[in-house]
């Protein structure tokens, strides 16, 4: 029952980050791919979990934790880089 | 199947349900991704019920575990830090690509931020 409800739910997963990706590919501007990959990273972070419950291991919560900050962090530099065009401002 | 009356195959079962629901909030943000016109509704279908879908996969796990017999102080961490960042990149992209002239829907009527901008930029020269 547990495992069934599992797979279901990846299908779901699979769905949605198959659309993601094809926002990445075809998005008109460069801020819909960015927020295209930070929705892939959201999305990666459930994969994880929902391996973590599939397997009943508890050693994959630093890997959600890891990429949910490196996700982050890779999507504030990116809008800098749009917004300004350099991503660390150098002060005169 | 195994027996419904033992508690903790039931909250066991609840945490897997609240993961599938969270999956299926992750889905239905995928199609606004696809469906909607512009980048600012796409943000706006994107990062909230993406957020929440996450929300619910993680708690879910995060019960699932208690149910285990494993407190994780790193995923009650994991839950804490997405739930706070994940607005706050959507707000910034959604910043940068209004600055960097990303037009609106062609159906939009209305764009406040606009005249605002223009005080902005005449008040800085």
């Amino acid at each position: 029952m547990i495992k069934a409800i599992l797979i279901i739910s990846l299908g779901f997963l699979t769905f949605a980050i198959f659309a993601t990706i094809y926002r990445l590919v075809k998005g008109p501007s460069a801020s819909d791919r960015v927020q295209a990959l930070d929705v892939l990273g959201i999305n990666i972070i459930s994969g994880v979990a929902i391996f973590s419950v599939f397997l009943r291991n508890t050693g994959f919560f630093e890997v959600i934790l890891l990429i949910g900050i490196l996700s982050f962090v890779g999507t504030i530099a990116f809008a800098r880089f749009i917004e300004r065009g350099v991503v660390i401002e150098r002060r005169k | 199947m195994s027996d419904v009356n033992n508690p903790i195959e039931v909250v066991e079962l609840l945490a897997v349900i609240s993961i599938l629901v969270g999956t299926i909030f992750s889905f239905l943000s995928a199609v606004g991704l696809i469906r909607l016109p512009d980048v600012y509704s796409r943000a706006h279908a994107a990062s909230k019920s993406s957020t929440m879908g996450v929300l619910f996969i993680l708690v879910g796990t995060f019960l699932f575990f208690i149910m285990e017999g494993t407190f994780s102080i790193r995923l009650f961490l994991g839950i804490f830090f997405v739930f706070l960042t994940a607005p706050i990149s959507a707000h910034v992209i959604m910043r940068s690509a209004y600055r960097s002239k990303v037009p609106l829907a062609p159906q939009s009527v209305q764009d406040d931020l606009k005249g605002i901008i223009e005080i902005e930029g005449e008040r800085e020269q």
